[in-house]
């Protein structure tokens, strides 16, 4: 057990030195360095100054040398400095990540409340008008594009029924800490959350509808029933333990889904989190906040998976054999 | 002596292909057999038609002019569902964006098809130490947020142009499949024939595409309609977000990104609502009949 957490942590050590591998050769193909921002507009700027400077700041060594020293940085939390912004990326990032995390933890749990009942239900009574109408909804789900989807139930609850924010985390000149404060920013989370739910729930109501579906003609189940356990104790003490675990696993994998979503519907409902950040940052060609947002949405991305398969071996052993 | 033989190995072919129907009738028995699915595709191959002979109808260069003094007109007889910014039939503007979408989404499927199989027949047919480091350079590149990357990507590239937009996404596309194919092949390279073809000295490539891939190919194709519905998400996304189709050529995206202010949302829906129906409807469709040819291939889920 100890053994197969350590080597799928150990893995993780070359994925994160490949991933800032890359990143960092995108942010060196990018337009513009750590000094582009400080001199833009600067009629004064002298080119042999500026090229003394870069000298200093060690802009022309090779490579590696400023990778070494981009990464030291970056894993002690600097950045760097953002061309638009004029101040460290750190102190952008530092409110929305916030935010994100809000909208994500929300969007999971919103997923789970509606996934797991629903997913038992549709496996339960399979065949029956409420299992159909479960897996239409899944169907749904599963076709529409989430930003088609963010859209229109903006379109739907914002704009024809006026009864939620469509932009925004919390409406200005509201004090922090009240409870109007926090009444506004719920309602700012709802739709986002929502739509971002809605969608998700797809890969959790299916797993458990087949899995149970699966799970009913085992033998244990059987045995169960034979010996008379009552129908109820059958699913929730036998089907349903052997169910719901994976779940718990898939948490991990969820993560990277919503790190991809976020963008869509942070975008769509203005949003000030990590996604929305990285559409305007790239708009305004501020390469050094993607640079930081993509290194930092690929890290949680492989911690991501890594607590998924930790998670996955514990419950179900038979994957740590490998 | 020689006739009969020859005779009887036609008649032998015949039954077996009675027995055995090929893919494709099996495909058409199942859809045949679900309404909604042949529902689906009766519209689906509606919309195409309306779409790809939209040249035969409307005047593209005239599509296309830009006309202020026609902005933000409401439907009418004249524009079936009104005009935009620049004064364009939005109608217009729907075929041919409905065009350049599905086109693209076609490509990207293909070029990832092709990149994804043959990742994974090689790690797949070859097994051991070349399977082992080749699924580690997946599971690398599967974790990437490929969204981000590909944005990135778009931003960075000089002489971006449609050709370049399809290879960037065709890049992030293929992980999947090639995931899925070589786990199948590498069950199918346990199997004698392989082993059989093995001994014979067939040559590795010519054992991979001619003799495994034939047998994995219902697999591949139930992945492929099911990726198409994705990747028509996927770029009208990216071009919603404005980093998809270069300016000048009209997605079904381009008009679904006029939805970025809340007058337009509200007060000119005409332009953006009908490319979101539009695309939500095709990826239905696309699905529905994804899952029956699902069905057919698999005996075990078949209906018909």
């Amino acid at each position: 057990m100890l053994k197969f957490i350590l080597r799928r942590t150990l893995l993780m050590i070359p994925q994160i030195i490949l991933v800032s591998i890359l990143v960092f050769m995108l942010a060196k193909a990018m337009p513009g360095d750590a000094l582009t921002g400080a001199f833009q507009g600067n009629p004064d700027a002298n080119p042999e100054q500026i090229e003394k400077i870069r000298e200093k700041m060690g802009l022309n060594d090779p490579w590696y040398q400023q990778y070494g020293r981009w990464l030291g940085n970056a894993v002690q939390g600097d950045f760097g400095q953002s061309y638009v912004h004029k101040q460290p990326v750190t102190h952008l990032l530092a409110g929305k990540i916030e935010n994100t995390l809000l909208l994500s933890f929300f969007t999971l749990i919103i997923t789970y409340l509606i996934a797991i009942p629903l997913g038992i239900i549709a496996g339960r009574w399979t065949d029956t008008w409420a299992d159909k109408i479960i897996v239409t909804y899944t169907y749904f789900a599963f076709a529409t594009p989430i930003f088609v989807f963010a859209l229109l139930m903006m379109f739907f609850f914002s704009f024809i029924l006026d009864w939620l924010p469509y932009s925004g985390s919390v409406d200005i000149k509201i004090e922090t800490g009240t409870w109007d404060y926090f009444v506004s920013r719920a309602r700012h989370l709802a739709l986002p959350v929502l739509s971002g739910a809605l969608i998700s729930t797809v890969t959790t109501i299916q797993y458990l509808r087949n899995d149970m579906i699966d799970q009913k003609l085992k033998d244990f189940v059987k045995t169960a029933r034979a010996k008379g356990v009552p129908e109820r104790k059958v699913y929730t003490r036998h089907i349903l333990r052997n169910s719901l675990l994976p779940i718990a696993a898939f948490l991990g994998y969820e993560i990277t889904g919503l790190i991809g979503g976020s963008v869509f519907i942070e975008t769509i409902y203005s949003y000030p989190g990590l996604g929305y950040l990285f559409i305007q940052s790239i708009q305004t060609r501020d390469f050094t906040v993607v640079t930081s947002l993509v290194l930092i949405s690929a890290t949680a991305t492989i911690v991501g998976t890594m607590l998924s398969d930790i998670i996955l071996s514990i419950v179900d052993p038979r994957i740590r054999i490998e | 002596m020689k006739e009969p033989a020859v005779l009887d190995e036609k008649k032998l072919i015949a039954q077996e292909k009675m027995n055995n129907p090929s893919l494709m009738k099996t495909i058409w028995r199942e859809i045949k057999h679900d309404k909604m699915a042949i529902g689906s595709l009766v519209l689906l191959i509606i919309i195409l038609l309306a779409a790809y002979l939209s040249p035969l109808y409307i005047d593209q260069v005239a599509q296309q002019r830009v006309n202020f003094f026609n902005n933000w007109k409401p439907p009418s007889a004249e524009h079936w569902l009104g005009t935009d910014d620049g004064g364009r039939d939005v109608f217009g503007q729907l075929m041919l964006g409905t065009r350049n979408s599905f086109t693209i989404a076609i490509c990207v499927t293909l070029i990832a098809g092709v990149v994804g199989l043959t990742y994974g027949l090689i790690a797949g047919f070859y097994g051991g130490t070349v399977d082992n480091v080749m699924m580690r350079i997946l599971e690398f590149l599967m974790v990437l947020p490929s969204l981000m990357f590909i944005i990135v990507f778009i931003t960075i590239i000089p002489n971006y142009t449609v050709v370049t937009f399809i290879l960037i996404v065709s890049i992030f596309a293929w992980f999947g499949k090639a995931r899925l194919i070589r786990s199948r092949a590498l069950q199918e390279r346990e199997l004698d024939y392989i082993n059989a073809s093995k001994t014979l000295g067939t040559p590795s490539l010519k054992i991979m595409f001619f003799e495994m891939f034939p047998n994995l190919s219902s697999l591949v194709i139930v992945n492929m309609t099911l990726t198409l519905a994705g990747n028509i998400g996927l770029e009208t996304g990216l071009t919603f977000l404005g980093f998809g189709l270069p300016s000048g050529t009209p997605s079904l995206g381009t008009l679904i990104a006029f939805a970025r202010t809340p007058d337009i949302v509200q007060n000119k829906w005409w332009v953006w609502l009908p490319a979101a129906l539009l695309i939500l409807v095709m990826m239905l469709c696309i699905n529905y009949v994804g899952q029956a040819v699902k069905r057919a291939s698999d005996a075990r889920q078949r209906l018909a």
